[in-house]
Order: C-alpha cells, then sequence, then structure tokens
C-alpha cells in the first residue's frame, strides 16, 4: 500500500536534525510579503487584500497604507504551500509579492 | 467616458470609439506579448504525454513581461526558478484569460459596455495589467507630474496612462461600492 505523493512538495520531513537541531529552522513559518511599487493604485491594492483574502476593509487598508509607508507588508504567513499559493494569486492580480522564511 | 456605474447586477460604461480603439489596441499587445512567452517555452515531449506544462525557470528579459511575471523570492534563485517552472503556464494563461474577457465585450468601435460582476473582475485585472506595462516602459514614479516637459518624448504617452489610471479607479469604486 502507498500514498500519493503530494504534488508540490519534495522536501523531506522536516524532523529535527540531531546533528544540527534544525527543527526551529523548520518551525518558521513562510511569510508572503507585498512591496510597494508605483503603479499599482492604494485602492486596487486594498481591493486585492479583501477579495484575495478575505480581510475587512479596515484590516486590507492598514496592510495597503503599511506597503505604502514602510516599502513592504507581510499580508499572510503560514505553510510553504500556502505562502507560495498566495504569492501566485497575488501576481495573478498583478502586485508586486514575494515569499520568504520568517526571521 | 464617465466612470463605471452599477445598474442592476451590472457595471456599465460608456467608451468612445477612440478610447475603445485605445483600450483594444493596449490589451492587444499584452495578449501577444504573452503569448510570446509561452511559444518561447522549449518542447517538452513530457508534457506532452503528462499534459502537465512546466514553465521556463529563468524571469524573461524583456522588462514589461518581468513585471507582469515576477520571481516569487528576491534572493534564492533556486527557490525561484522552481516555483516559476510551476505557476507560471498558470499565471499566463489567467493574464491572457483576462485581455480576452475585454476583447470579448468591448466593442471596436465603442458604446455602451455591460459587464457582469466576473467580467469586470476580468476587466479590473486586464486594465490593471496595461498600467503596469504602459508605467513600466514610462518609467513612472509615485510623485509622476500630470504632465512632462513638452520636450519629454514619453508626454504624449503619460495622457493614457493617467486615463486608464482614471477608468480602473472608477471601476474599483464601482465595484467596491463606495
Amino acid at each position: 500500500m502507498t500514498t500519493p505523493v503530494e504534488l508540490g512538495q519534495a522536501r523531506v520531513d522536516p524532523a529535527v536534525d540531531p546533528v544540527t537541531d534544525e527543527a526551529s529552522t523548520e518551525d518558521r513559518p513562510w511569510l508572503t510579503i507585498v512591496w510597494n511599487d508605483p503603479v499599482n493604485l492604494m485602492s486596487y491594492v486594498t481591493y486585492v487584500f479583501q477579495q484575495l483574502f478575505g480581510y475587512s476593509r479596515d484590516q486590507a487598508t492598514k496592510l495597503m497604507l503599511d506597503v505604502h509607508h514602510k516599502g513592504r507588508a507581510v499580508v499572510t504567513s503560514g505553510s510553504r504551500d500556502k505562502v507560495e499559493i498566495d504569492v501566485a494569486k497575488l501576481h495573478g492580480a498583478g502586485l508586486w509579492a514575494t515569499m520568504q522564511r520568517d526571521a | 467616458m464617465n466612470g463605471w456605474r452599477r445598474r442592476g447586477g451590472l457595471l456599465v460604461g460608456t467608451l468612445s470609439e477612440r478610447e475603445a480603439g485605445l483600450l483594444r489596441g493596449m490589451v492587444g499587445q499584452i495578449r501577444d506579448l504573452l503569448a510570446a512567452r509561452v511559444a518561447a517555452s522549449p518542447h517538452d515531449e513530457l508534457a506532452e504525454l503528462t499534459g502537465i506544462i512546466a514553465g521556463p525557470t529563468t524571469a524573461p528579459t524583456d522588462r514589461v513581461l518581468a513585471r507582469l511575471l515576477p520571481d516569487f523570492h528576491r534572493e534564492d534563485t533556486g527557490l525561484s526558478g522552481g516555483l516559476r517552472a510551476l505557476h507560471e503556464p498558470e499565471l499566463l494563461a489567467a493574464k491572457a484569460g483576462v485581455a480576452g474577457v475585454v476583447l470579448d465585450t468591448c466593442p471596436a468601435r465603442g458604446g455602451r459596455v455591460r459587464l457582469s460582476e466576473e467580467q469586470a473582475q476580468a476587466w479590473l485585472t486586464a486594465l490593471n495589467d496595461v498600467r503596469l506595462a504602459l508605467g513600466t516602459v514610462l518609467e513612472v514614479t509615485e510623485d509622476m507630474p500630470d504632465e512632462l516637459p513638452p520636450d519629454d518624448p514619453r508626454a504624449p504617452h503619460l495622457g493614457v496612462y493617467h486615463w486608464l489610471t482614471w477608468v480602473q479607479e472608477s471601476l474599483i469604486q464601482a465595484l467596491a461600492g463606495t
């Protein structure tokens, strides 16, 4: 008996490495970052955050203002697979998004 | 164009013949650019067998395409390449899809445009893609003036960019109900 390989997940089990004790590295969540850019409209960015992630208008506006004033904002976080999908959705909407491991 | 309004369940706006021609021309160019990226993908025997299409692992060299198809990670090129191969075909198809909706629903000679909610979402994304493309070529900055000096070669095109911005903003307000 076998189980199907999960698509898009080529990683090994993130168990504790007995030598390097890297469990903490594996436990750190991934972050979806949206970067400021001069073209995307503030109203559009707010609308996209609401549509894609279900944020309230207030939450979405706060995140948009973070992007605008600080140059970037973390808009979602979680497993690598989840964040990867969120970044792909943001690219679909034309936002400048990347993913990175939480520092 | 006097802006978008909700009429019943539809989003309604009117484009002049010139506006419709301009918009269709630009959206068509984006679709052609995306199609060229698809066509440049290497022939893939495995993809033909499995039906799973892998995209390229490297970012486009064209600056407009590079803006439309960004990297997934800022430093890790290996990760970015792998995720690009995985997601780019779908992203290209989605962008070609929204461009297609505009070309199907925008009358070539202008006139009334009536969009369902779903079609209006597609217009919103397609308008944004056109602005990203034009903004990249015009090297738009956040404090871009309304007009450039007359000797700037970008000056006549900036008006088109600002018009697109206005059309998109109006559609967002109509969609968001504000």
